[in-house]
């Protein structure tokens, strides 16, 4: 089993703790002026997604996790499981539902996302950044009416519900920020 | 992995005209007040003890030549025993594993020594020395304080540091936001330099100096032990600028034979934690032995005062080329 020690400790490493796959985001060397030294380190769970903080002792280790991150073609929901493919080698994996979250409100046929394996399966599901969806429920569009800055909820085919301006109409595809679940533009067909 | 801009210096030439300023101002600082400036070996046979501070090796082709020193005390003092008097050295020091926001493995550090003075008349002239120092810096420290460190502890954490136990400290540093891994490996003293530095320091008010006295005699290292306030503490001081630790002072140990067994007890403590024992300094034995005037002494680390000068808000930004591009 692998170990890093705090000297090696950085932004970006995958360790465990408490059992869980975490991943650091910052790392700061404290030490008074004489005694221990400490690395006070910033961590996010990547099961959960929370961010944590957590004190070493200078000196002490902390087990690596096996974390990878592989982009994947999403392929299909059969109802209870998520199938993505491996579009060089063509393996196959399945997610579950608590392991989708909200991604799968955003998730199109042959789009390619960001799976996070931790020991080979996927613990996380990122969709890309930016999607392109139709719009299949949303009240009449008001013609005209580009500038006043008002909205109203559209209903997206995949699931997702995003506040639109109100010119926007059924089956107009629109662009998507994923990372805050906003509208960004229509898209001309 | 380097990037090919690493070449270049991380401090700005006005970062490193500042340095140069603070070199000849403090230079004419310690020349009026008729303290002479001295040079001691960087490589030595001996090394620090401290369980806390890792010496560097050093080897050459026929074998180990000694280690690259983490201050200049052991030196400085033994020109003190000689009659030196008054001096001061800036100078290098070397560090092992010291790498963050505010430490680099290499770092300067200016120390002096006053035979006759008393720690408060140190703390005077450290203060003395920061404002002059800070005339026509883009940032100058506002009020100071002087504080002891167990009514620094009541006054921000809300626990008396000489009679907590462990079951006090250990909830009291979940609620300043201190989540420990292995804190069961954690002694008395760790949890209380854990609160120190993670959740007093950052307390202290953010311009002022604040200079905090009267350790846990456990951390008393080169420093005497005195009593306050019926308990018995080190007669040590350190600066803080915000929660920034600039300068350690002590009233120094004169007494070899004191001296000796502290040496002695950190090397079983390094045993005990599986860290290599370290050859102390006998030569700094025989020199408190023909006697070391009463004398305090303190250590500013350059780097950072530079660093608080400018409004840095890294070590990086000060040094010319920083631990990453060496």
């Amino acid at each position: 089993m692998a170990y890093y020690s705090t000297s090696e400790f950085r932004s970006g490493l995958k360790v465990m703790l408490d059992g869980d796959p975490c991943v650091m985001l910052e790392n700061e060397f404290v030490k008074p002026g004489k005694g221990q030294a400490f690395n006070r380190v910033k961590l996010r769970n990547l099961k959960t997604g929370r961010v944590l903080e957590k004190t070493f002792k200078s000196g002490e280790s902390i087990e690596a996790a096996d974390v990878l991150e592989v982009e994947m073609q999403y392929l299909y929901n059969d109802g209870e499981q998520w199938h993505f493919m491996d579009p060089v080698t063509f393996e196959q994996l399945a997610a579950d539902g608590k392991t989708i979250g909200d991604a799968r409100l955003w998730l199109k046929e042959n789009d390619t996302c960001t799976l996070t394996l931790w020991n080979g399966a996927p613990i996380a599901v990122t969709p890309p950044n930016f999607v392109e969806l139709k719009v299949i429920e949303t009240d009449p569009g008001v013609r005209g009416d580009t500038a006043t800055g008002g909205t109203k909820p559209a209903r997206l085919e995949t699931g997702a519900v995003v506040k639109v301006p109100l010119f926007i109409e059924e089956g107009e595809l629109i662009r998507c920020d994923t990372r805050t679940g906003e509208y960004l533009a229509r898209v001309k067909a | 992995m380097p990037t090919p801009r690493d070449w270049q210096p991380g401090a700005s030439f006005d970062a490193l005209t500042a340095r140069a300023r603070l070199l000849a101002k403090l230079r004419a600082f310690f020349a009026a007040r008729g303290v002479l400036e001295v040079e001691t070996p960087l490589l030595s046979r001996a090394a620090s003890t401290d369980v806390h501070i890792e010496s560097l090796r050093v080897r050459d082709a026929r074998g180990e030549l000694g280690f690259l020193h983490t201050s200049p005390e052991f030196f400085m003092k033994r020109l003190l025993a000689a009659g030196s008097g008054p001096i001061y050295q800036v100078s290098k020091v070397f560090r092992g594993g010291e790498i963050g926001r505010w430490h680099n493995p290499e770092f300067t550090l200016l120390e002096w020594y006053r035979p006759g003075f008393s720690l408060a008349a140190l703390m005077d002239e450290v203060e003395d020395l920061v404002r002059a120092l800070a005339q026509d810096m883009p940032s100058r420290p506002g009020t100071s304080r002087r504080i002891g460190y167990r009514e620094a502890f009541i006054e921000h954490i809300g626990i008396d540091p000489w009679t907590a136990d462990i079951k006090t400290l250990i909830p009291c540093a979940m609620a300043h936001g201190l989540d420990v891994a292995e804190g069961e490996h954690f002694s008395q003293d760790d949890w209380l330099d854990l609160l120190f530095a993670g959740a007093l320091a950052p307390r202290l008010p953010t311009d002022a100096l604040t200079f905090i006295h009267g350790f846990p005699p456990s951390q008393a290292a080169l420093a005497k032990r005195m009593m306050h306030d019926g308990v018995e503490v080190a007669a040590r001081f350190e600066l803080f600028w915000g929660g920034l630790e600039l300068a350690n002072g002590f009233d120094e140990l004169q007494d070899a034979n004191e001296q000796e067994r502290r040496f002695a007890a950190d090397n079983a403590e390094r045993e005990r934690r599986g860290l290599p024992a370290m050859p102390y300094d006998e030569h700094l034995l025989e020199a408190l032995r023909a006697g070391l005037p009463a004398s305090a002494g303190v250590a500013i680390g350059l780097d950072r005062l530079l660093a608080r000068l400018l409004g840095a808000g890294r070590l990086d930004e000060v040094l010319a080329f920083g631990i990453h591009r060496v």
